[in-house]
């Protein structure tokens, strides 16, 4: 079968996936019990006819089903409904948010990708050696990491106690400059890296010892080419085949990661929007993230799907 | 991925059973065993808790109350503002930190042990419906997931374990499915089918204990990914609620003391990350051990 014919069908059998998900999502949120109007109940400046219009309102005296729907049928005509705390377009409100969100999460990538990349490759190179044991023990170290413990440390060390860096926020107000941006970029950054720098350079290095064990590398070296052309356009290029699948799914997953560092560095993204919504019981906001989530998490599966066979001539698709 | 541990590869030895080859691989990994030994260790410091302190987790000092105060003789990791002593605090938190972090890895691997073996075992149709759940399950981002429940329903301990381990079994469903796809045909159970076994006799008492190594390796490591979760749920206020100390809400009530005493932040988070740097480690070893087909 050829690939245009596979990504199609890739992409029709994810409409079930998207719809299973958001029914999943939907009644999970939308049962617990409470709701977005529980912040009135013991006001008594709102009485509880009032409270009723504003239930008929927002639609919440619908049964669960058919408020689904009414979400669904808004949502396939490219509505994301009202937040029902802000009673602005959830579109709006998200808007604002992702850019935050995609500046901490791309500096965040960028910097573990330049860690991870070399380290990885430099331990599998030199097996066994001090360098391999100590970025193992490292990286094991990253894994563990109570993240949001070191955020607590790292704000401690250099914000409270150096005066280096800035504890939170995304400029001093008043300021904005870039180089005032950059320096609270910092510290949200680095943590946001360290887990990822910890898995993807463990990814890394086994990726690479299992193509360096292949049997093409020892013909390459048979053939007397450099150990440096060798390791750089022979192994790396199909070690990172699999490394690419990681990192894209990570960035995919990106909301996981920024709920935490933004609620600790007060980062006004999606993470930390995320936060404010679920405190306001705000459905509409809150299933929009998770939903854009979801989406990010299976358009990343099909795309890495299709990298894969653009870059590995061996792969066929039936 | 292969081991992430370096070991020499094994030599050949004949007539040695899986476990004893199990044992020896293991007692190679040190890092392991160094893991073992702290998760131990913590474990009786947990059980043994009231006998190893001379304080309650909520009594408070009556002398020291309104300031954290610095470690010292009497309060070895110091006092927190309303005069408790610390290091009690932390032990007790130990408790429900493992507690929750054991049963959640368990209850998870339990999910994902039965979805994966009747998936695997039966195939089909039921696997087909069982595989499109954990799919839809895996693309739901699951942390934002559990903030938010946390979040609506403030869980006792028991819905906590249920929503960490409710969200934690995919990974295992997969595995244990494709250990049952490849161990349904083999011989053992046929001959099993023809001596009239029952599919629930074939699918737990002799496909199961052979798929049994990974899953032992990937409970354990679920059991660090749990003990995160929850401090991480508790240090924003979702897990489990004061006046009961665990790990991540000793981190909650902490960080307002950052600036004037930042030792009541950094030995819980300290435990959090000994613990489950010792789960991975124990789960490394685990893995080369038990698991031997890396």
């Amino acid at each position: 079968m050829n690939f245009p014919l596979y990504l199609a069908r890739r992409i029709l059998s994810s409409i079930p996936l998207l719809l299973g998900v958001s029914i999943l999502l939907y009644g999970v949120l939308h049962l617990a019990p409470g709701g977005p109007l529980d912040v009135y109940a013991d006001n008594p400046s709102v009485s509880p006819e009032a409270l009723k219009n504003l239930e008929r309102e927002l639609g919440l005296d619908q049964p669960v089903p058919v408020q689904y729907l009414r979400w669904l049928g808004a949502l396939l005509r490219g509505e994301w409904g009202y937040s029902i705390r802000s009673g602005r377009p959830v579109g709006l409100d998200i808007s604002e948010r992702i850019g935050p969100t995609l500046i901490l999460g791309g500096s965040a990538f960028t910097l573990a990708l330049l860690v991870a990349l070399p380290l990885g490759i430099l331990s599998a190179l030199r097996r066994y050696s001090a360098l391999d044991y100590s970025f193992t023990f490292l990286s094991f170290l990253g894994i563990s990491m109570p993240i949001f413990w070191l955020a607590l440390m790292l704000q401690a060390l250099f914000a409270v106690r150096l005066h280096l860096l800035p504890s939170a926020g995304l400029e001093t107000i008043g300021d904005g400059s870039f180089l005032d941006r950059l320096r609270h970029l910092i510290l949200p950054a680095c943590i946001l890296a360290v887990a990822n720098i910890a898995s993807w350079g463990r990814f890394v290095r086994s990726s690479m010892l299992d193509v360096l064990g292949l049997d093409y590398i020892r013909t390459a070296r048979a053939k007397g080419l450099s150990e440096r052309v060798v390791v750089y356009r022979h192994a790396l290029r199909n070690a990172l085949v699999p490394v690419i699948t990681i990192i894209a799914l990570d960035f995919a997953g990106i909301l996981s990661g920024a709920v935490v560092t933004e609620t600790i560095f007060a980062w006004p993204g999606m993470g930390r929007l995320f936060i404010e919504a679920m405190n306001g019981r705000d459905y509409p906001v809150l299933m929009a993230l998770l939903m854009i989530g979801s989406l990010a998490l299976i358009a990343t599966n099909v795309l890495t799907d299709l990298v894969y066979s653009l870059v590995d001539p061996r792969i066929r698709y039936e | 991925m292969s081991q992430a541990v370096p070991t020499s590869p094994p030599k050949l030895r004949p007539n040695e059973s899986f476990l004893g080859q199990a044992l020896r691989r293991f007692r190679r990994h040190k890092l392991a065993q160094a893991g073992l030994v702290v998760l131990i260790l913590l474990a009786l410091m947990a059980i043994f808790a009231p006998a190893l302190t001379p304080y309650t987790f909520d009594g408070q000092d009556p002398a020291l109350l309104g300031q954290p105060t610095p470690p010292s003789l009497k309060h070895p990791m110091g006092t927190d503002q309303l005069g408790r002593d610390n290091a009690t605090r932390i032990l007790y938190g130990a408790r429900v930190s493992l507690l929750v972090g054991l049963s959640s890895a368990l209850v998870a691997t339990l999910l994902g042990t039965l979805i994966g073996a009747l998936s695997g075992f039966y195939g089909g149709w039921i696997d087909t419906a069982l595989m499109r759940f954990t799919d839809m399950v895996l693309s739901i981002p699951v942390l934002p997931l559990v903030i938010a429940l946390s979040g609506f329903l403030r869980p006792s301990l028991g819905l906590l374990v249920l929503i960490i381990g409710g969200l934690g079994w995919m990974s295992t469903a997969r595995l244990v499915r494709s250990q049952f796809l490849s161990l349904r045909s083999r011989e053992y159970v046929e001959a099993s089918r023809a001596l009239g076994g029952s599919n629930a006799r074939i699918m737990f008492r002799h496909i199961l204990p052979n798929a049994l190594g990974p899953i032992v390796v990937s409970t354990t490591l679920a059991v660090g990914g749990a003990i995160l979760l929850e401090s991480a749920l508790s240090f924003f206020g979702l897990g489990v609620q004061p006046p009961t100390p665990t790990w991540g809400n000793l981190l909650n009530g902490s960080s307002d003391w950052l600036e004037t005493a930042p030792w009541l932040a950094a030995f819980p988070g300290l435990f959090i990350l000994i613990t489950v740097l010792s789960v991975n480690f124990l789960g490394d070893g685990l893995r080369d051990a038990l698991d031997p087909r890396l």
